[in-house]
């Protein structure tokens, strides 16, 4: 990638009238990846520059600053008891130290990379994305927008909840990107099931969740139909990492297996009791 | 085998602290200020010929020095090999060529003053191309009526079975006895068809080279090879410069395993400094190392044993065939190392066939990589003797035991098979596969686990396989070693062997300091220049520790025998009254210091330099032995698993070195898994690699091996310095059966298609219950 | 162009870089030599630099946000460096030896944690330094019995 300029913002209103200017101007979070790509950008919007690296515990809510890097979100203690820990967990299995020390989440989500092990975790914790001009909208509702983002995204929010979370990545080596990925949480609301690398991006499993949330007295019976649903109604295909089939396969395994995980973890909680 | 000081114990490599500290040391450090960049444009398209190329914009645009193409060069057919003389290896390439046989193949090169220029003028260079039809299948290649070398003017230097009309670039066939009627004759016979791809070297350093001359006005090579001295030789050879002109100098290497015997970017900047006289510098991208250098040759191979029931095995039937890829460099060769190295771990049977064919393809290039040939046909064979073992309901420890290579034993297959000629015959001076096998049992704890143990919801499971390599390739290959006596007494060692970090230099140096009674620190030494060290092949063929250790130690002995010679004439005794212990020459009633001695021969009385060179080529290739055995923890929903152990038991002679000869078998046990486990080549439909980076091809972490139990027998070759035989290469070639026979123990079924992952273990698992049902 | 003045090795340096400048070129102006490239793709590790002491790939950092920052490439850490090829040498976990010097710099970002170092983390801190050599056993091995000397596990 060639960058003609380089524009330090002093406010994020500057950020996003220099981003809406110009249709070759882009938001900057971690820049690791400019040079894999082919395009010529006219003014990089340096983001780093904004004070948008934290995570804040609001009481009821989780803030973390777009541009805080994966590392970081790795190693916070707070993040770490949300929802089981899984986004922790899944961020920790991102290529190496390194890297996560330059690689924002602000960066990771605007992205909506199919590979992504960032978006499926945020999706079962209700994440809801704070842009500068649009505001607050669930992680879901953005994932739905198609075409370029052009707003920038200021934080993301996650409910402070008492859950339990499960969170595996399936790969062929540590350090490759998923074959699949998958995300399960219990809390209040009930369970959340998300899939992602399958290969394209991270999803709520609507049916499944929708049939344990239904459920009375969640047993086995429910948890085998959800995950059946759940790899059955997900939409999966073929790449060099993984076939439909097998993905599918993993979905079903590994959905269930997260749901009997979960399951345990809240009812040993006590429910609502934390 | 009397006591070693220095030999057969842990010496810190000699170049590891400044490497640590991050001295200059590889070639990329030691590019001139004002050299050239050099970038080259790569063909998008698997087979093309070039129809018109323009390349006057591009001359012209401003930092741009030189533009070259087909046109700028006398066509003369070389091959890249970066072998011996003369080649096994078919002359089919030209260093620039109107016909592109792969996408990454080579359609012109620009100098420019920086990368920017360079890469800008590359877009200004204006190909039409006639798109050709590839063939991508090396199954549908032999007498297709695609040829993928349709030009007349490229030759085998001797035969080797290179036919390009029928897309062969070698071929082979060797028979002991009458193979069919001994298998008819069997009562089991077992057979399968076996499949390894294409692995990449991935070594970290990318192939690195630059050019300029020097006050002498000589050209003078840096690069990022194993083979400086053939270097030399091809680019006089391919470019019509004097060989008297040239000198390359190899530093530092990052890694090679095979990938950097071959010629890449020596002869474009060669010739780029040549018509600009000016300094020329090239470094390999990831994507062109993945795209343009080779790989590993991928191979089909059809297998066959025949056995009594009793076990003995009576007959082993090979079939080959590799795929070559757009040139043929190491085409027969690798072919035949995977008869000649692995065939004979079975020794005694009535007759052996072995045979093939080497084809041509539209694909990346294959060509040398640690194994060479060994572990794609100890894959076939090691998986195929437990399918056997199978079939006889026979242990397969048991079978192997029963029937391998056992010290003192010969096989017919080293008098016939050499590496593109006719072999050496010998027999097995040193062999201690029995213990090899006998204690991996032990470490392995294989009895606790075998065939498999059901742990939660897992399944433990072991698995293991034999295996042979060589050292070096007799009457071929040659290596010599200079050393110099200095004032004060310390040496210095000068080999052409080639360091590229498997620490030749530091077992070279050992074998010196050994020889010469003294320590490490007091022999300095200095490799692979080709002005001021003395020749040596190269490294590859596993031959450094045996030829150009040999050579050290000849040359160590005539120094010392030199240094006595100048004792005695100072003590006024005869040489065989003088007693010598490093530091001191003693005689009855008289003594010297090695540093008095010194100092009197450059300063003071007599005065010479005392330097002795000698060289060593072999009588045979003694070969390594190892067996390994993995132990792997399957998830039977999902068939995930993990490698939680591998046990290596080797025998590889005296161990020169204990780390280094350690870290010689870990390596090489690692790249065999990658290779067995997950390390995978997938092209396009029109032949575009889609894993040409480090993204997409994935080689082992740190997390994918959860721990390596590695051992050396008490072994003594006769032949090698101090006993010493090769560890350079047989690491590599037991994981691949290891892990089939493994995961076979497991869940009962047999993949027999590299690299085995999770997912084909599920398919395979599918097709059995669906075969169930 | 953009102004900027950052330390690297203890040294003030300011410079002129591009806006799409990354640290691996950056440093090799300042004639660095030990800051090599291996991949292209952020993927390997060798390139690995510390800056305000975390590990990064030195490929994917923009020279152009380091203003103010301190830089440690292993030229800054040479002692320790040695000292730690002691222990790579005594295990034969050195060999080809592209991959060390970043290596050297993870270790020390390593020593900065305040708990006892474990396996765990070793192998954590390593994750993205891809080595083709060593296997990686023979180096974990070799950084534990370094930290284990120098009092930090």
């Amino acid at each position: 990638m060639k960058v003609n300029g380089l524009f330090k913002p002093k406010t994020l209103d500057e950020a996003y009238h220099k981003l809406t200017e110009h249709s070759k101007n882009v938001v900057m979070a971690g820049g690791a990846w400019l040079r894999l790509s082919n395009r010529t950008v006219e003014e990089a919007i340096d983001l780093s520059v904004l004070p948008l690296s934290y995570v804040k515990d609001r009481g009821d809510v989780v803030e973390i600053g777009s541009m805080t890097t994966l590392h970081e979100i790795e190693t916070d203690d707070t993040i770490k008891s949300l929802y089981g820990g899984i986004l922790s967990q899944a961020v920790s299995q991102i290529m190496g130290i390194g890297l996560r020390n330059v690689v924002t989440i602000g960066g990771n989500v605007v992205a909506r990379h199919g590979f992504s092990d960032v978006i499926t975790p945020l999706l079962t914790m209700r994440a809801k994305l704070h842009f500068y001009k649009r505001g607050t909208i669930s992680l879901e509702a953005f994932l739905d927008i198609r075409g370029k983002t052009t707003d920038v995204l200021e934080k993301i929010i996650i409910p402070k909840r008492k859950a339990a979370g499960y969170f595996k990545k399936v790969t062929k080596t540590a350090l490759d990107f998923a074959i699949i990925n998958v995300s399960v949480t219990c809390d209040e609301e009930g369970f959340s099931v998300a899939v992602g690398s399958r290969p394209s991006v991270g999803q709520l499993a609507y049916e499944a969740m929708g049939l344990l949330n239904q459920a009375k007295d969640v047993d086995e019976k429910h948890i085998d139909l959800a995950a059946f649903k759940a790899a059955d109604l997900l939409k999966f295909s073929d790449n060099h990492r993984g076939s439909q089939a097998y993905r599918e396969e993993l979905t079903a395994v590994y959905v269930k297996r997260g749901l009997l995980a979960v399951k345990t973890c809240f009812n040993q909680r006590g429910g609502h009791d934390d | 085998m009397s006591k070693t000081r220095v030999v057969n114990q842990v010496r810190p490599s000699v170049d590891g602290k400044g490497i640590m500290q991050g001295r200059k040391g590889y070639t990329h450090d030691f590019v001139p200020d004002d050299a050239l960049i050099v970038k080259v444009l790569r063909s998008p398209h698997a087979f093309a010929k070039i129809t018109s190329i323009k390349t006057d914009e591009a001359k012209q645009l401003s930092g741009v020095h030189c533009v070259l193409t087909h046109l700028d060069f006398k066509r003369k057919a070389h091959t890249r090999a970066g072998q011996g003389y003369p080649e096994p290896s078919p002359h089919d390439t030209f260093v620039l060529d109107y016909y592109l046989r792969y996408v990454g193949d080579e359609v012109a090169v620009v100098a420019a003053d920086d990368e920017d220029t360079a890469l800008e003028a590359l877009s200004l260079i204006k190909v039409d191309y006639e798109v050709l039809e590839p063939v991508l299948d090396f199954e549908q290649a032999k007498d297709n009526n695609i040829r993928v070398h349709p030009e007349e003017d490229i030759y085998e230097m001797f035969p080797i079975g290179f036919d390009p009309k029928r897309n062969l670039a070698a071929a082979y066939h060797m028979e002991v006895g009458d193979v069919e009627k001994t298998l008819k004759a069997a009562d089991v016979v077992v057979e399968s068809s076996f499949y390894t791809q294409a692995q990449a070297h991935v070594m970290m350093e990318p192939h690195t080279v630059h050019a300029s001359f020097d006050v002498y006005g000589r050209l003078t090579l840096y690069s990022s090879t194993q083979t400086p001295f053939h270097v030399r030789r091809i680019i006089s050879q391919t470019l019509a410069i004097p060989l008297s002109q040239i000198r390359v100098i190899k530093p530092r290497v990052g890694g090679g395993f095979g990938g950097k015997q071959a010629i890449h970017g020596e002869l474009l900047v060669a010739a780029i400094a040549l018509k600009t006289n000016k300094p020329a510098s090239l470094r390999y991208t990831r994507q062109e190392v993945f795209e343009s250098t080779y790989t590993r040759h991928p191979m089909r191979i059809d297998l066959k044993i025949g056995a009594k029931k009793d076990g003995t095995i009576q007959a082993i039937d090979c079939y080959g065939l590799s795929d070559t890829g757009a040139y043929g460099e190491h085409a027969l060769t690798v072919f035949m190392v995977t008869g000649s190295k692995v065939l004979p771990l079975y020794n005694k049977v009535d007759s052996v066939r072995f045979h093939g064919d080497v084809v041509y393809t539209n694909r990346t290039s294959s060509g040398a990589y640690r194994g060479y040939g060994a572990i794609q046909g100890n894959f076939a064979l090691e998986s195929l003797i437990d399918m056997l073992a199978d079939k006889l309901a026979m242990d397969p420890v048991k079978l192997r035991e029963k029937n391998m290579m056992k010290e003192g034993e010969t096989s017919p297959i080293f008098e016939i098979m050499g590496e593109g000629t006719e072999g050496t015959a010998m027999t097995m001076d040193s062999c201690k596969l029995d213990v090899c096998v006998e204690e991996g049992l032990k470490l392995s704890k294989w009895h606790d686990i075998y065939p498999r143990k059901q742990t939660n919801n897992k399944i433990k499971s072991v698995g293991m396989a034999i295996a042979m390599q060589g050292s070096g390739i007799p009457y071929i290959d040659m290596g010599a070693a200079t050393i110099k006596l200095n004032d004060d007494g310390f040496y210095n060692l000068m080999v052409g062997a080639t360091d590229i970090g498997q620490g030749s230099d530091t077992i070279l140096t050992q074998i010196a300091a050994e020889a010469l009674m003294t320590e490490v620190e007091n022999v300095a030494v200095y490799s692979s220049d080709s002005d001021l060290t003395p020749f040596d092949a190269g490294a590859y063929a596993s031959s450094t520790t045996y030829v150009s250790g040999n050579a050290v130690l000849k040359a160590a002995e005539s120094l010392k025998a030199m240094m006595l010679k100048e004792a005695a004439r100072v003590l006024h005794v005869k040489e065989r009254d003088i007693t010598f212990d490093g530091k001191t020459f003693k005689a009855a009633d008289d003594e010297i210091t090695l540093s008095s001695l010194s100092n009197q021969l450059y300063y003071n009385d007599e005065q010479k330099q005392l330097t002795a060179t000698e060289s060593y080529v072999g009588h045979k290739s003694p070969p390594p032995f190892m067996a390994g055995f993995v132990t792997i923890e399957i998830d039977p929903q999902t068939c995930e698993f993990e490698i939680l152990n591998y046990t290596s038991v080797v025998d590889c002679g005296t161990t020169i070195n204990k780390a280094l000869a350690k870290g010689q078998i870990e390596g090489g046990i690692v790249q065999g898994l990658g290779m067995a486990c997950f390390e995978d080549v997938h092209i396009t439909k029109t032949g575009r690699l889609i894993s040409n980076n480090m993204l997409n091809y994935k080689i082992p972490g740190v997390h994918d091996i959860q721990s390596l139990t590695t051992m050396f027998t008490d072994s003594f070759e006769p032949s090698g310095p101090y006993g010493a035989k090769s560890v350079g290469e047989i690491g590599i070639d037991t994981p691949p059966a290891a892990l089939a026979n493994a995961v076979y123990n497991a869940l009962g079924v047999r993949l027999t298609s590299l690299p085995i992952t999770p997912e084909k273990i599920f398919k395979a698992m599918k097709e059995k219950e669906r075969n169930h049902a | 162009m953009i102004n900027i003045t950052f330390m690297v090795n203890h040294r003030k340096h300011s410079l002129e870089v591009k806006p799409g400048e990354y640290l691996i070129e950056t440093l090799k102006r300042l004639n660095i030599h030990s800051v090599r490239r291996g991949c292209d793709t952020a993927s390997c590790g060798v390139c690995t630099v510390l800056v305000d002491l975390k590990p990064v790939p030195s490929c994917a950092t923009l020279t152009a946000r380091l203003a103010g920052k301190n830089v440690t490439t292993v030229e800054g850490i040479h002692d320790e460096a040695g000292a730690l090829a002691d222990y790579f040498g005594l295990e034969g976990a050195d060999q080809c030896g592209f991959c060390n010097p970043g290596i050297a710099l993870s270790v020390h970002a390593l020593k900065q944690q305040s708990s006892p170092i474990t396996e765990a983390d070793i192998k954590q801190a390593l994750t993205g330094h891809l080595c083709r050599c060593s296997g990686y056993v023979s180096q974990v091995k070799a950084i534990m019995a370094y930290l284990k000397d120098d009092a930090h596990v």
